[in-house]
């Protein structure tokens, strides 16, 4: 079950480039929200907030709340905890080189000591074919490794990985922009699945997937997030005239 | 420390809800739901069929965060990271602390002194200094024109295949022990010293008054000789190095316009890549400086200072390695260890500007371990 | 044809002289350069082969004068400096390159420690064997195996930490985020993800520095000092292969000199064997050519 994630007043910086601004907006539980905007509007940096990422780089700063449910993620937690509860699919799939399939699914739960191994064959199991990777995999699953699959496999399986530690919130940074379009439409699927179960946010420089998949849609542009409502009323009757430039391919 | 979840104020209410249209017509075909604002009043009621609490999520919220451990990690790293000025430092505060009897003694004229008399107690170091800087000049001579002549022949003019096995064969020299070049050394370069070597150097050379007296075979030269083959590998690998840093753009602007090969090599590499070389050479000078097995084994171990290359002589490191064991009483002692520290400081010095000479070239590019 | 044309045509056959002459240079150095190398490998072959018997390996030193007898003790003794030096550089040397590659990235003090990691590894051997001496030998007032495998760890640390540190650097970033953004605490990410994708880069580097500080003699000369019979105490001297070499090779004696030369190529064989499989891995673009 997905939790709600409130922003407010989110600012952040990457030294002295201002890369947020003042951001408020409220992430409803269980659906799919978009983020659309050109390259470098700050939208990956945005989602890196939302699971305490951006801080791993040792010249960034950010100041605001940012609220998972009731819990405030940068005062009320650690890091640590909040990256279990929001999962994490990156731009280009990093599966761990020197694992096999298994181990790569599972590392989120062995990496951290869990050690039941019915319960981790049944969540590897159960993960990948929430991705839709199990009938692929299934009979490799200790004997390849993970680097060994292609692009799309290992993507699906990369998203496998981040539900096996059964998150709440799953956070998706262009996942299937170096994917070609069969592996493509086959996440899109899977978010259209998933989206019942987990808040999906998902960053897209491609609006039509933005409308196939996500019931909301926020639109940023150069840090700051001009609008977000529906993705209906995005795309057929946006407020902000740079929305409507952006949507009808005027720039980016 | 686990985290509190109250599942049921995942809704995000508050004045900043997306705007909202209730009018948006729900026939726009998209496979999307309804209007957005029904989502909202039923993410209310969705939240109640919460799944059964999972095992995993239990097993992760109570697993801790870890911090303490992280926190333990960083410092045992920090500490064993801070170990090598550890090491550093170390060295040199005890070997200040047992050389302090002959520094009291003889002070900075340690170092201008022509003594070693073991026996009355009076120790100057001057003729290993001259020793140490003879042989290593001397070795740095022979050693440059070779080394440079390798590295120029590796980086440019060596066809593809032939790279891997001859620059794995530099390599191997300078795996080569110490020990191994000394016992080479006195079997085979002090009789080709002594009959062959010495001479015809003799007879061609001679009137330069380097090589008067007896040649035993052992002595200043052969020390040299062999010195030279042990630096050798060091200065022309790091010359690749450099000479690998310096961007093929430069090479090809000077071919373009007309150059031989060779003067594309002088203009386009090597004069890029002068102060990078000159910090390979003072690295191999520091090598040779702080040299001390081969070079004990054939230097002849005499504190003499002469002008012929056939003389005995004798090193900072030779007179150590030679004598510390039978050194009896502090003062013989402490001279030892002062002319150790005296070794100390100088590689150290020779070594830091060296160093920062080739790191302005090669930029940080993370330095091959020589 | 005109006094310009004639001009450049002999200027440009001088520059093409020039650079024959040049080529041809560089070759030679080449060839000088190898001979060496060639020359004394051939030579220990010769002289040492057929020295290497059973006895060579089983048998101590015979007294003096007395044919036969062998080094074995010296083999053992240096691979018990050796277990000791490894022991104590080998983890001391991988965090530090942990600290360098993980935690220090940029910062100021990371670079210092880099730069005083490069500049102990030029500093000669024999001032490690005086400060161990000065340390250890001194206090306890005997030579040590223990005070061998200190000189040599010494020697050690700075060669693994800096290969350590290259080795983590070629670990992609993307993979440590992975392991982070699951909630994977730091420490964990560092051991399980990254040094564990390192580690045949990090294995090779150490094995250089074993193989670097195996034939090292200055620092043993006054710490284990060396010993004409069988030990296996740490708090005694110990024979040590080059510093029984040593020893054997300036005697006066044949039947020692016989020695000094197999146990030069036994050792000179150990080494090379690491080398070469460090160059293996270089091959596969794992440590770059790491002399």
């Amino acid at each position: 079950m997905g939790v709600g994630i409130d922003v407010e007043h989110l600012n952040a910086w990457y030294g002295s480039t201002h890369t947020l601004q003042d951001i408020n907006l409220n992430i409803p539980a269980n659906h799919a929200t978009a983020l659309i905007g050109p390259s470098g509007c700050g939208k990956s940096t945005f989602v890196r907030c939302l699971n305490r990422m951006h801080e791993t780089n040792p010249i960034a700063r950010a100041t605001g709340v940012v609220k998972m449910g009731e819990v405030d993620i940068y005062m009320d937690a650690s890091p640590v905890e909040i990256r279990r509860r929001v999962g994490m699919v990156f731009q280009r799939p990093n599966p761990f080189p020197t694992m096999s399939i298994y181990d790569n699914v599972a590392s989120g739960l062995k990496l951290n000591g869990f050690r039941n191994k019915a319960i981790l064959d049944e969540t590897v199991e159960r993960s990948l074919k929430a991705a839709a990777l199990w009938e692929e995999v299934k009979d490799d699953l200790k004997k390849k490794s993970g680097a060994s699959l292609s692009g799309g496999q290992q993507q699906r399986m990369c998203i496998a990985r981040a539900l096996a530690v059964d998150p709440e919130v799953l956070l998706m940074d262009e996942p299937a922009s170096a994917l070609d379009p069969v592996s493509t439409s086959k996440i899109e699927d899977l978010i259209f699945q998933l989206k019942s179960q987990y808040t999906i946010v998902i960053v897209t420089h491609n609006m039509q997937q933005a409308a196939r998949v996500a019931e909301n849609t926020g639109f940023f542009l150069n840090g700051k997030m001009v609008e977000f409502s529906s993705t209906d009323m995005i795309f057929t009757n946006p407020k902000d005239k740079r929305t409507e430039d952006y949507i009808t391919g005027r720039f980016g | 420390m686990s985290i509190e979840r109250e599942p049921e104020s995942s809704m995000p209410v508050s004045a900043t809800t997306p705007q909202m249209d209730p009018s948006t017509p729900s026939a726009k075909a998209t496979p999307l739901q309804a209007p957005a604002i029904l989502n909202f009043v039923s993410a209310a009621e969705t939240v109640a069929e919460e799944r059964a609490p999972s095992p995993i999520r239990e097993y992760l919220s109570t697993c801790g965060n870890g911090a303490f451990a992280d926190r333990t990690f960083a410092t045992v790293m920090l500490i064993c990271a801070l170990s090598i000025f550890a090491i550093v430092l170390f060295i040199f505060i005890i070997l200040v602390a047992r050389s302090r009897p002959s520094l009291a003694q003889f002070g900075f004229s340690f170092f201008t002194r022509s003594a070693w008399d073991p026996v009355s107690g009076d120790f100057g170091a001057l003729p290993f200094i001259f020793g140490t800087l003879a042989t290593s000049l001397l070795a740095l001579a022979m050693a440059v024109p070779l080394a440079l002549g390798v590295a120029v022949f590796l980086t440019e003019l060596c066809p593809a295949k032939l790279r891997a096995p001859i620059s794995f064969l530099t390599e191997l020299l300078a795996a080569i022990p110490s020990v191994v070049y000394g016992l080479w050394a006195v079997f085979v370069l002090v009789p080709i010293m002594r009959d062959q070597l010495g001479p015809f150097l003799y007879k061609i050379l001679g009137w330069t008054g380097f090589f008067e007296g007896s040649n035993f075979g052992v002595g200043l030269l052969t020390a040299s000789i062999i010195l030279a083959i042990m630096i050798l590998p060091i200065i022309s690998s790091i010359t690749r190095d450099i000479m690998l840093a310096v961007p093929t753009s430069q090479r090809e602007a000077v071919l373009a316009l007309g150059a031989t090969r060779w003067e594309m090599i002088r203009t386009g590499v090597l004069r890029n890549a002068r102060i990078g070389i000159v910090g390979a050479i003072i690295l191999g000078l520091g090598r040779a400086l702080g040299e001390t097995m081969a070079v004990t084994m054939v230097i002849g171990n005499h504190p003499d200072i002469s002008k012929s290359l056939f003389a005995p002589g004798y090193t900072l490191a030779s007179v150590i390695a030679n004598e510390f064991s039978e050194a009896t009483g502090d003062m013989y002692l402490s001279a030892l260890i002062e002319i150790g520290l005296a070794l100390f400081i100088v590689t150290i010095i020779v070594n830091a500007i060296a160093r920062a000479l080739v790191w302005a070239v090669t930029r940080g590019a993370p330095a091959r371990v020589h | 044809m005109n006094f310009q044309t004639r001009r450049m045509r002999a200027n440009s056959m001088r520059r093409y002289v020039v650079n024959n002459l040049v080529t041809g240079l560089a070759m030679l150095s080449t060839v000088l350069v190898v001979a060496p190398l060639v020359a004394i490998l051939v030579y220990l072959i010769y002289k040492g082969a057929s020295s290497l018997n059973l006895a060579f390996f089983t048998q101590i030193p015979a007294p003096v004068g007395e044919v036969g007898g062998g080094m074995a003790n010296s083999i053992v003794g240096s691979a018990i400096v050796l277990a000791l030096a490894s022991s104590m550089g080998i983890p001391v040397g991988i965090a530090a390159g942990v600290y360098l590659a993980e935690y220090g990235r940029g910062k100021a003090l990371a670079m210092a420690i880099r730069f005083t990691a490069d500049v102990l590894n030029g500093i000669p051997s024999i001032v490690m064997g005086i400060a161990a001496y000065s340390l250890i030998v001194m206090r306890q007032m005997h030579f040590s195996a223990f005070s061998g495998g200190v000189a040599l760890a010494i020697m050690m640390v700075p060669t693994i930490t800096r290969t350590t540190e290259e080795m983590l650097a070629t670990v992609p970033h993307s993979i440590r985020e992975a392991a982070l953004g699951l909630g994977v605490p730091k420490w964990r990410t560092v051991i399980s993800v990254s040094l564990r994708t390192a580690s045949p880069g990090i294995i090779t580097g150490c094995m250089l520095a074993f193989a670097r500080v195996a034939g090292e003699t200055a620092p043993l000369l006054f710490t284990a000092f060396g010993n004409q019979f069988w030990s296996f105490k740490l708090n005694e001297p110990i024979a040590a292969l080059p510093l029984q070499i040593y020893v054997y090779a300036i005697s006066p004696y044949d039947e020692w000199h016989r020695l000094a030369w197999a146990g030069a190529l036994v050792l000179i064989v150990m080494i090379m064997v690491s080398v070469t499989l460090v160059r293996i891995y270089a091959g596969r673009g794992v440590l770059k050519g790491a002399s």
